[in-house]
C-alpha cells in the first residue's frame, strides 16, 4: 500500500511537470501564433498625399556618376583614404570616422574619384565617383552564420562598410561599435507619407534579410525587434532569431522610435540600435556572397511625378536619372527630395539619393502669396485644427501639398495640439522647450535618450507656431553628445 | 496681379530694415507669406496663429454685437423710456435706437484697446526686430468685452498701455507671458479707478452723470443684489439670455454658450479647461448651499445672500461664464498639460466663487481667481511633468535593482 501511493506521487509530480511544461509550450506558440505582441497606436496623424507609387518595379536609367556626403552621416567627421583620380571597388572604403578608424564608409560602385569637393575649413563636402561600365566588388569572406562570434560579424560589418547602417539610439547616431546594445529594432512598417511599402520592396529577399537579422541577434544579449504591418503580410513573418511585433493605427506607427517606446524604452545609460530593412537587405547580401551590394529599391512619389512607381538603383546616384523619366517637366518647379515629405532631405535635379533613403519625393513648391489666405476656409490643405480647415470631413481625401509654410514662424501658444499627434509617453512641448534652453538635466529627464529628430515630425508638420521642431532636438541631441557623451 | 507683385517688391525693398516688421504685419493680414519650408518638414498644415487668433476673435463676435444693443437697451430701460423686452427675442431689445446707442459707446473702446494696444505692439516689434506675433489680436477684442460701458477712452488707454507693456512685452511678448493680458487690464483698471470699475452706477450707460441728480437711474449687477442680500429682480431666462447689466460682453451666456461649443468644435479652446471651471465652480457654490443648509452661516451674515444662491445659479450670474470660456483658456498663460488643464480649471472655478462670496464690495472674483491660478499654472504643470520624470526613473530603478 505504501509503495503504491509513492509511486502515485511520483506520477503526480511528473505528470504535473510535463503538464507545466506543455501548457508553457502552449503559451509561446499561442502568442506567436495569435497574439503576436499586437501593439496599436492611437495618437498620431496619417498625411494621405497624391502621388503614391504603383506597386511595379523597373530599373532606373543607370548613373554614370554616385556622391557620398559626410553629411548623411550626423556626427561623423570623415578622413579620406582615396585621392582624387584613384580607381576604387565597390565596397571600398573611402573615408573612414576620424574618432573611429573602424567605422569606414565605401563606394557604391566601382569606379574612378573624380572630385572631392570641400566647404568652409576644408570640410568634405562630397566625393564624386565616376562609375565604371561593369563594377567590380571587394570580396569579403563569407561567415558560417550558425557557428560565427559576435566579434567576428562585428568585424565583418566594419570592414564591409555596413557598419554605417547600424544606427543607435540615444542621439540617433552611427552605433559605436564597442557598446553592446539591449535590443535591436527594425521597423518594417512604413507609415509617412508616400512612404515604400516595406511588403512590396523586401518581396524575395526573405533570405538576405534573414542572414541580415540572425547576425544582428548575435551582437546583442536581448532581442531583435521587428515591427510589422498588421494588415498586410510581410517578409519577416516567417523569419527566424527575432520577435515580430504587429503594428496598427496611423502615422507614427511605423517609426521605430515609436516601437522602442511602446515595447522597451531606453533608460540613462542604456542602448539600442536601430537598422531600416532596406540596409538589411544590404547587409544579408553581404553575410551570404560577401559583396557589398548598394542597390536599392527607390519609391518615386509625389504629386509632381507623372507616373510614381518604384525603381531599382543604387545608393549615390543622381536623381536626375530617375526624376525626368516619366517623371517631372525639365523646369518644373517643383522641390525634390531624398526621402519622405517629413523628414527627408531637400537635393536639387543635380543631387543626388541620400546613403539611407529609399524615397524619392517630388512635390510642387509653394512660394506664392495667398490671398487672405489665413482667414479663408481651406479645403485642399491638411489640418489637425477644424478652425474653418475641412480636412476632417473628408479624412480619406488625397492632398496635393505644396512646400507653403502656411503661415510665419511665431513663438510657442497653442498647447495640446502636439499630444494629439504625438504616441511617445512623454511631453513634446516641454522636451522642445528644454531643448531650446538648453538645459541638460531637464531633456534628460523628459527623455531625450528615447527620441530621434524624425519623432517630432508630425508635431512640427501640426505646429501653428511653424518651429522647426525637428532641427531643435537634432540640436540638443548634438549638445548632449558633446556634454554628457 | 497688380497688388500682389507690388506688395512683394515693396517687402523685398523694405527686407531687413526696422521697418520691415511693420509691413510685414500688414502684408501678411492681407496675403498668406510665400515663405517655404526649408529642411524639417517640407510641407506644413494648414493652420497658423492667424487663424487660430481670428478663431477666437470669430467665437466673441456675437458676444460683442449682443453687447451693443445691450448697452442701449439697459439704458434706455433705466431711463424709463422703452419696456422690458420679453426674453430673447422681445421686441424692445433688438432695436436700432439701442444699437445707436451700443455703437457709440462700444466703438470707441474698442478702437482704443485696438489702436492702443497693436501701436505698443508695433513699436516692440520694430526695436526688438521681430515679427509682429498676432497674441493681441484677441485681447484688443477681449478688453472691450470685460469693462463697463461708460469707461472714459483715456483709462482705457492707459490701462492697455500698462498691461500690454508690463504683462506681456516685459517677459518677452507673446507666448511668453505669465499673466493673462486681458486681464492685466481689467485689474490695473480696477485697482486704479474703482469707481468706474465697481458699485452701482457704472454698468448702464447715463448712470453715472445722472448720479445724485433727480434723474438717478441705478445700475446693479446682480451680483451686487446678491451681495447686499437685497432681492434680485431679474428672472433666470433674463440672466441666461443676458438682458441685465453688466460688463459689455459677458452678460448673454446663451451666446457664450455658442461660442464655447465654437471653441471646442475648432479644437482652439480647451473643452478640459471649461469642463473643468465650470466643475469647479458648481462644487464651490454645493459646499456654500451646504454650509448654509447646515445652518453655520444664518440670514444676519454679510456672506448669507450669496452663499445661498442655488449652487448651479453661480454660472448664470456675474462672468464666471465668460472668463472660463474665453479668459482661462488661453493657452499661454493656462496649464500646458493636458492633466495640468483639469487642476487648474477647476481650481479657477472653485476660487472663482470663493472669492465671489467673500469678498462682497466686489463680488465678481472671476478675474482675480484667473489671474492668481495664471501665477500657479507652471507650477501645475511641474508636478504633472514631473509624474512622467519620475515614471522614467523608476524604469531606469527596476533596471538597475
Amino acid at each position: 500500500m505504501q509503495i503504491l501511493t509513492k509511486k502515485i506521487h511520483l506520477n503526480v509530480g511528473r505528470n504535473a511537470l510535463l503538464i507545466c511544461k506543455f501548457a508553457r509550450f502552449l503559451d509561446t506558440n499561442f502568442k506567436k501564433k495569435y497574439m503576436s505582441n499586437d501593439i496599436r497606436i492611437k495618437k498620431g496623424l496619417d498625411i494621405k498625399l497624391v502621388g503614391a507609387a504603383a506597386l511595379s518595379k523597373t530599373a532606373a536609367i543607370k548613373s554614370n556618376f554616385y556622391t557620398i556626403r559626410p553629411e548623411d552621416f550626423h556626427g561623423i567627421t570623415p578622413k579620406l583614404v582615396v585621392k582624387v583620380n584613384q580607381k576604387v571597388k565597390a565596397g571600398e572604403p573611402v573615408f573612414f570616422d576620424k574618432s573611429n578608424e573602424d567605422i569606414k564608409f565605401v563606394s557604391p560602385v566601382s569606379g574612378e574619384i573624380i572630385e572631392i569637393t570641400r566647404g568652409e575649413k576644408r570640410r568634405i563636402l562630397e566625393l564624386k565617383i565616376k562609375a565604371d561600365k561593369t563594377l567590380t566588388f571587394i570580396e569579403h569572406k563569407k561567415l558560417n552564420l550558425k557557428s560565427a562570434k559576435s566579434e567576428d560579424i562585428k568585424a565583418l560589418l566594419l570592414a564591409s562598410g555596413c557598419w554605417p547602417f547600424v544606427k543607435q539610439r540615444p542621439y540617433d547616431v552611427i552605433a559605436d561599435p564597442d557598446r553592446s546594445p539591449k535590443s535591436i529594432f527594425v521597423s518594417a512598417h512604413a507609415t509617412a507619407p508616400l512612404a515604400a511599402d516595406y511588403n512590396f520592396t523586401l518581396k524575395g529577399k526573405e533570405s538576405e534579410l534573414q542572414a541580415a537579422v540572425t547576425a544582428l541577434s548575435k551582437l546583442t544579449d536581448g532581442i531583435v525587434h521587428v515591427g510589422v504591418s498588421k494588415d498586410a503580410h510581410s517578409p519577416f513573418t516567417n523569419l527566424e532569431d527575432i520577435t515580430t511585433h504587429r503594428i496598427s493605427g496611423p502615422h507614427p506607427s511605423g517609426n521605430v522610435g515609436t516601437l522602442i517606446n511602446k515595447i522597451d524604452p531606453i533608460n540613462k545609460g542604456e542602448t539600442v540600435w536601430t537598422v531600416t530593412p532596406q540596409d538589411l537587405v544590404i547587409i544579408g547580401e553581404l553575410l551570404l556572397t560577401g559583396k557589398f551590394n548598394a542597390e536599392r529599391t527607390v519609391a518615386l512619389v509625389g504629386s509632381q511625378i507623372e507616373e510614381p512607381r518604384y525603381l531599382t538603383t543604387r545608393i549615390g546616384s543622381e536623381v536626375a536619372t530617375m526624376i525626368y523619366d516619366r517623371g517631372i517637366q525639365k523646369d518644373a518647379h517643383a522641390r525634390i527630395i531624398s526621402g519622405n515629405v517629413l523628414t527627408g532631405k531637400e537635393v536639387k535635379p543635380d543631387g543626388h539619393l541620400d546613403y539611407y533613403s529609399n524615397v524619392i519625393t517630388v512635390i510642387p513648391e509653394g512660394d506664392d502669396y495667398e490671398f487672405f489666405g489665413w482667414n479663408k476656409p481651406v479645403f485642399n490643405k491638411v489640418s489637425t485644427s477644424r478652425a474653418l480647415t475641412f480636412s476632417w470631413l473628408t479624412p480619406n481625401k488625397k492632398y496635393d501639398l505644396n512646400t507653403n509654410t502656411n503661415g510665419e514662424h511665431r513663438a510657442f501658444v497653442i498647447t495640446g495640439s502636439y499630444e494629439e499627434v504625438f504616441p511617445l509617453d512623454m511631453y513634446p512641448m516641454q522636451v522642445l522647450k528644454a531643448c531650446m534652453y538648453k538645459d541638460l538635466d531637464e531633456m534628460e529627464a523628459l527623455g531625450m535618450y528615447e527620441v530621434a529628430p524624425e519623432d517630432f515630425a508630425l508635431t512640427e508638420f501640426v505646429c501653428v507656431s511653424k518651429q522647426p521642431h525637428q532641427k531643435i532636438i537634432r540640436e540638443g541631441l548634438d549638445l548632449m553628445i558633446k556634454e554628457i557623451g | 496681379m497688380g497688388l500682389k507683385s507690388n506688395l512683394h517688391n515693396l517687402k523685398e525693398k523694405y527686407k531687413g530694415t526696422k521697418m520691415a516688421p511693420a509691413f510685414n504685419a500688414i502684408h501678411t493680414f492681407l496675403y498668406l507669406p510665400n515663405e517655404t519650408t526649408h529642411n524639417g518638414t517640407h510641407i506644413k498644415a494648414a493652420d497658423d496663429l492667424k487663424r487660430t487668433m481670428n478663431t477666437v476673435i470669430m467665437a466673441m463676435v456675437p458676444c460683442l454685437i449682443f453687447g451693443m444693443f445691450n448697452a442701449g437697451y439697459q439704458h434706455h430701460l433705466a431711463l424709463g423710456s422703452i419696456e422690458a423686452a420679453e426674453g430673447f427675442l422681445g421686441s424692445t431689445f433688438w432695436t436700432w435706437d439701442n444699437l445707436v446707442i451700443g455703437i457709440w459707446k462700444v466703438l470707441p473702446l474698442v478702437i482704443v484697446s485696438y489702436g492702443v494696444g497693436l501701436l505698443i505692439e508695433f513699436i516692440f516689434a520694430v526695436i526688438k526686430g521681430h515679427e509682429v506675433e498676432e497674441g493681441y489680436l484677441v485681447t484688443g477684442m477681449l478688453v472691450p468685452l470685460i469693462v463697463p460701458v461708460d469707461l472714459p477712452l483715456w483709462m482705457l488707454a492707459v490701462a492697455v498701455a500698462f498691461g500690454v507693456v508690463i504683462g506681456k512685452e516685459v517677459f518677452g511678448g507673446t507666448g511668453m507671458n505669465i499673466l493673462n493680458p486681458a486681464l492685466t487690464i481689467r485689474a490695473f483698471l480696477f485697482f486704479a479707478y474703482p469707481t468706474w470699475m465697481s458699485g452701482d452706477k457704472v454698468w448702464v450707460h447715463g448712470a453715472v452723470e445722472r448720479a445724485g441728480t433727480a434723474d438717478a437711474i441705478s445700475g446693479e449687477t446682480i451680483l451686487g443684489s446678491y451681495a447686499q442680500s437685497q432681492d434680485v429682480v431679474y428672472n433666470y431666462a433674463d440672466m441666461f439670455f443676458g438682458l441685465i447689466p453688466g460688463s459689455i460682453g459677458e452678460t448673454s451666456k446663451l451666446l457664450i454658450i455658442f461660442g464655447a461649443l465654437f471653441l471646442i468644435f475648432t479644437k482652439v479652446g480647451s473643452w478640459r479647461i471649461i469642463l473643468s471651471t465650470l466643475l469647479g465652480a458648481l462644487a464651490m457654490g454645493l459646499i456654500f448651499n451646504g454650509v448654509v443648509d447646515a445652518g453655520l452661516i444664518t440670514s444676519s451674515s454679510k456672506f448669507y445672500g450669496l452663499m445661498s444662491v442655488p449652487f448651479w445659479q453661480h454660472l448664470i450670474i456675474g462672468s464666471i461664464l465668460f472668463g472660463a470660456v474665453y479668459m482661462a483658456t488661453d493657452p499661454v498663460t493656462a496649464a500646458q498639460t493636458n492633466k495640468g488643464k483639469w487642476i487648474y480649471g477647476f481650481l479657477i472655478g472653485f476660487i472663482s466663487i470663493m472669492i465671489r462670496v467673500f469678498n462682497p464690495a466686489y463680488p465678481e472674483g472671476v478675474f482675480l481667481a484667473i489671474l492668481l491660478m495664471n501665477v500657479f499654472a507652471p507650477t501645475i504643470d511641474h508636478y504633472v511633468v514631473q509624474g512622467n520624470v519620475k515614471k522614467r526613473m523608476k524604469r531606469l530603478k527596476v533596471k538597475t535593482a
